[in-house]
């Protein structure tokens, strides 16, 4: 038991904020939540420690010491690898009696700890993957996808750019399952909307020189250079893309999915101009800027992504739907989530269809001009808001199973 | 992704991408070789010190305000110094034993060095700006050439030359080459052996900071970025033969060009055509194609 | 030309060490019986597919005197094979097995023919060439998924009858298996092809002169030493029902390395403990990130510089009996 009070001092001492009973005595009285992602990787801003406040925040606003709920919260570092992530996933729900799992950036990684939390019937409330397969072939009774995923995306920030002209493309692809299905989908929206995919290239998760793929896209004399990777594969496109004049050259960069730590890691004056779909942005109303500086305070000035709201969000949505169906049994708690409606000051109100995918509004956004900006991460003009029923994947299109079945 | 019977623009602009990377090899290789030539150590911290070539030059801009064209001179110093001190503290310890040592030890100290600035700096890149001096670029008709990646061919060459040419061609360098051969006779002869061969080291070391400053302002200066890039670097310089300076200044601009190729005709393979070159090679010669067999 | 002159640890007669080495096996076998019952099995079973893996490679090194850098290839090519025929073919978890096994040692015949030619440092560096071409294969061919890996393999029924998908029943497979390869390897190092194998490493040009085939019995070797690391492999893409990139990157023959380094090269034991060591640390301390990184470089530095003999390899020297 000296290894298991030394896991446990390690896991709940360094990271956990409620009480702190060890692992060996953990019983259903105590809710324990796992916060799951990447804590040292290319995704380390837009979730890792931030996450973990957003949980923490979520679990005080819920109120959980006054209604008697125990709850307890650890993460783990999964480092952008699915056997990692799922090793994790494993001892946590054999061992450490974890009842559900958040946040899971990094499509292959979710993938695996979905079919995890199915074998084993308990929780995988996702709101940092995009691969829309989350709710599609690998839907699950034990899933909930928040946030976004590869088809909001592209439907939103898609047909925005081939509304305005931008109707031929040509994609940089991240090779795994995230870049391909965000690949599909935005191709599939282009050519829906009546523009041409002039031609694709993959590049390996990581890479640091991009100048051979730009030069093939240059040489597409595409309008549009879609960006279907994240992270500081994205951003690092942008930085070389500018090194070689794609911007004076006529063709613009699409941005499949940025999010608020990669502008600014940027900096307004690379990234501005750039047009992408977001579902959460801290300065939209008066509850999301209030939100955001109790996060700040904790995090050493950041401010939050949508990936570290969503774990907010799904938080928040999680306990009420254990408080409504008293049990923290993963797959009823799942279905209660399904059968209550989400309202929550970040996402507004929204609700969670059969094939586990969470419905919120999405918004278009801009990035400014260095000129326009007036404060610290001031840096979104929003373009347009995409109503929560139209901006998702309609359900008979997914493929999944278990809404086919019905 | 297969692009067959490409336009020969496109073939010259991947071409010359492919030298620009050449460039980063040889600058690289150069190091390894200068470093294995002499100690007969594999110096697997190369991919490491390269990556700190860089972060002194970020935090040179970032802390002291100093900027890029003075960092070209002081982070190999830098760096070239906790060479120094590595070989004097460490490998010099390891001579006399089974070379394999001094190879696993490099493996152990590159470990320690890149998670100690993954733990400092995450993994996520630091920017570094282009040089105003060398922002904007020209356009070739075939291309549009972003004038850092020209200077830094020019740099790369001007580096692999000069060391070449002091090696093989001046007094230094025959001391260097003649107590690679024989160092208790050299060592008789009055030159102090050890300590030439603690400033090789760091001299080399030195090479592969270079290469991370004059890389900083192009790639991310990240933890990561030596990790893969050490492995090809190998490549090459097993593939140029391990202790000859010329072999790998001309392997390390040659594959960058094989590899350019590749991505243009047959992109899957690109990252491998290195590794099947050096596998060839290593059968028919092992001694790399312009090295001699010790 | 100077053969490998890694350090091994005292190695006795033949008859004078066998005792303790019994009982050090013993010791084994009631180490992963009981521990079950106190540590998580998974974590285990973990310990044992590396500790299987890094006995195959010290097979190579400690008593072959070679020095691989690519053994990883052999531990990715069983867990792909395996995880494919499981999931796609259908094969029941014996058949996963021995296919995969298979399919390590026809690549260790194939690339044992190419690098066994080579010594010393040119060895390691073709093995390393090698394994990189196996990895960027792997990152593009199809079947493998890429990035995100062969996943949901199923463990199927053991003779279509045992069903393995509960801890229990797959522990007692791994354990059956491990068992029964250290004892294999026990018998192969003291059997007269292990005697002139260490002969071969301590002095080739003496084995040559005697008429030994050098070349044949070093490839024999590292063709075991890929089995066995196949066999690792296999367990464990279906311990972990998941076969990925991570087996086949060169930081995996790195970290194998570092197990038998830590635990002791050339000893029996010293690989188990060294594998056990370097993944306890990497569970434990796995909360702090780049730490477990430092850490291993930290290792691989003081084993070299001061601790060459490893774990076992101290034990060993101490009670003047080899391990």
């Amino acid at each position: 038991m000296m290894k298991r009070t030394l896991l446990s001092t390690l896991v709940s001492g360094a990271l956990a904020l409620t009480a702190t009973a060890a692992h060996a005595q953990v019983s259903d009285g105590v809710i324990k939540i796992g916060v799951m992602n990447d804590m040292s990787g290319l995704y380390a801003d837009i979730s890792g420690m931030g996450s973990v406040i957003a949980a923490k925040l979520a679990v005080e606003d819920f109120g959980a010491e006054k209604k008697g709920m125990k709850v307890e919260i650890v993460s783990a570092d999964h480092q952008n690898k699915p056997d990692i992530g799922s090793s994790i996933a494993r001892k946590w729900f054999d061992t450490d009696k974890v009842d559900a799992i958040f946040d899971v950036p990094t499509s292959s990684v979710a993938l695996a700890v979905n079919d995890v939390a199915r074998e084993k019937g308990k929780a995988h409330i996702n709101s940092g993957a995009a691969t829309s397969d989350l709710t599609g072939k690998n839907c699950s009774p034990n899933t909930i996808h928040f946030t976004y995923d590869t088809w909001m995306l592209a439907n939103g920030t898609g047909s925005a750019i081939v509304k305005t002209g931008g109707d031929t493309w040509f994609f940089l692809t991240s090779d795994y399952a995230f870049g391909h299905a965000l690949e599909r989908d935005t191709e599939a929206v282009v050519l829906k909307s009546g523009g041409k995919v002039l031609g694709k290239v993959r590049h390996p998760l990581n890479s640091q020189d991009f100048s051979s793929f730009l030069l093939q896209a240059q040489a597409s004399k595409a309008k549009i250079i879609g960006l279907a990777n994240a992270g500081g594969d994205t951003q690092n496109a942008i930085k070389q893309a500018s090194e070689f004049g794609i911007g004076k050259g006529g063709q613009n960069l699409a941005g499949l999915l940025v999010f608020l730590p990669d502008v600014h890691s940027l900096g307004l004056a690379k990234a501005q101009g750039l047009i992408f779909t977001e579902t959460f942005y801290w300065d939209m109303n008066d509850q999301t800027r209030a939100w955001t500086k109790r996060f700040a305070a904790q995090s050493g000035g950041k401010y939050p992504s949508m990936v570290q709201a969503g774990v907010y969000g799904s938080v928040i949505h999680y306990l009420k739907a254990i408080e409504a169906a008293k049990t923290d049994d993963g797959t009823k708690v799942v279905a209660k989530m399904k059968e209550l409606p989400t309202d929550d000051v970040l996402f507004g109100k929204g609700s969670i269809r059969a094939d586990g995918r969470a419905l919120h509004p999405a918004y278009l956004v801009e990035v400014k001009k260095p000129s326009e900006s007036k404060g610290p991460y001031d840096y979104y003009k929003i373009r347009a808001t995409i109503p929560a029923d139209q901006a998702f994947r309609p359900m008979d299109q997914g493929g999944c199973p278990m809404v086919a079945k019905k | 992704m297969e692009i067959f019977g490409i336009p020969t623009q496109a073939l010259f602009g991947q071409l010359l991408i492919g030298l620009i990377n050449g460039s980063f090899y040889a600058l690289l290789s150069l190091g390894l070789a200068v470093i294995f030539g002499l100690l007969n150590i594999i110096n697997f911290t190369h991919g490491a010190q390269y990556m700190m070539g860089a972060f002194v030059a970020y935090l040179l801009l970032n802390k002291l305000e100093i900027g890029y064209w003075w960092s070209l001179a002081l982070a190999p110093v830098v760096v070239g110094i906790t060479g120094v001190i590595i070989e004097r503290l460490m490998l010099s310890k390891l001579y006399k034993l089974d070379h394999l040592y001094g190879l696993l030890l490099t493996f152990g100290l590159g470990l320690i060095i890149q998670g100690l600035f993954r733990n400092e700096f995450g993994s996520s890149g630091q920017p570094y700006p282009i040089p105003e001096q060398l922002q904007g670029g020209q356009n070739l008709g075939f291309m549009f050439l972003p004038n850092y990646r020209a200077w830094v061919i020019g740099v790369s060459l001007v580096v692999c030359l000069g060391t070449w040419y002091v090696m093989e061609r001046t007094k230094l360098g025959s001391y260097l080459r003649a107590a690679t051969e024989n160092p208790s006779l050299v060592q008789a002869f009055g030159v102090n052996v050890p300590r030439m061969i603690t400033l090789t080291y760091g001299f080399g070391v030195g090479l592969a900071a270079l290469g991370g400053v004059m890389a900083a302002p192009i790639y991310q200066v990240s933890p990561q970025m030596g990790a893969d890039l050490i492995i090809v670097v190998f490549a090459v310089v097993v593939i140029g033969g391990m202790g000859s300076i010329l072999g790998s200044i001309l392997t390390g601009f040659g594959l960058g060009l094989v590899e350019g190729l590749t991505k243009v005709f047959y992109p899957e393979a690109s990252n491998t055509v290195i590794f099947v070159i050096m596998a060839i090679v290593l059968l028919i010669k092992p001694a790399g194609l312009f090295g001699t067999q010790k | 030309m100077s053969t490998s002159s890694i350090s091994v640890a005292a190695t006795g007669g033949a008859s004078a060490g066998l005792g303790h080495q019994k009982i050090a096996f013993l010791v084994l076998i009631a180490f992963f019986a009981i521990g079950p019952a106190v540590l998580y099995p998974v974590f285990l079973m973990k310990v044992m597919c590396f500790a299987l893996f890094a006995c195959a490679f010290n097979l190579l090194i400690g008593f072959g005197g070679l020095l691989s850098f690519g053994h990883a290839m052999f531990l990715g090519t069983s867990g792909y094979a395996a995880a494919h025929a499981a999931k796609v073919w259908g094969f029941t978890p014996e058949l996963a097995l021995l296919f995969a096994t298979a399919c390590a040692a026809l690549l260790g015949w194939v690339t044992g023919l190419l690098a066994i030619r080579r010594q010393g440092i040119y060895f390691a560096m073709i093995t390393l060439a090698l394994s990189q071409m196996v990895y960027f294969f792997y990152l593009q061919a199809p079947f493998t998924g890429g990035e995100d890996g062969i996943q949901a393999v199923p463990r199927g029924k053991l003779f279509g009858l045992i069903d393995l998908s509960g801890n229990f029943a797959m522990y007692c497979v791994v354990f059956t298996i491990f068992i029964a390869a250290v004892l294999m390897i026990w018998r192969i190092v003291h059997s007269p092809f292990g005697q002139v194998l260490k002969a071969i490493r301590e002095n080739e040009p003496r084995a040559l002169s005697l008429g030994y085939d050098t070349d044949r019995y070093k490839l024999v070797a590292y063709i075991l030493s890929a089995t066995l690391a196949g066999l690792a492999g296999a367990m464990k893409a279906l311990v972990f029902q998941l076969a990925s990139l991570t087996d086949v990157h060169w930081s995996m023959s790195g970290e194998v390395v570092l197990m038998t380094l830590l635990g002791g090269l050339g000893t029996l034991f010293g690989p188990i403990v060294g594998a056990a060591i370097i993944i306890s640390m990497q569970n434990y301390l796995a909360q702090l990130g780049a730490w477990v990184t430092v850490t291993q470089g930290l290792i691989f530095v003081v084993c070299v510089m001061a601790f060459r003999r490893g774990v076992v390899g101290e034990i060993a020297n101490l009670i003047k009996k080899p391990l």
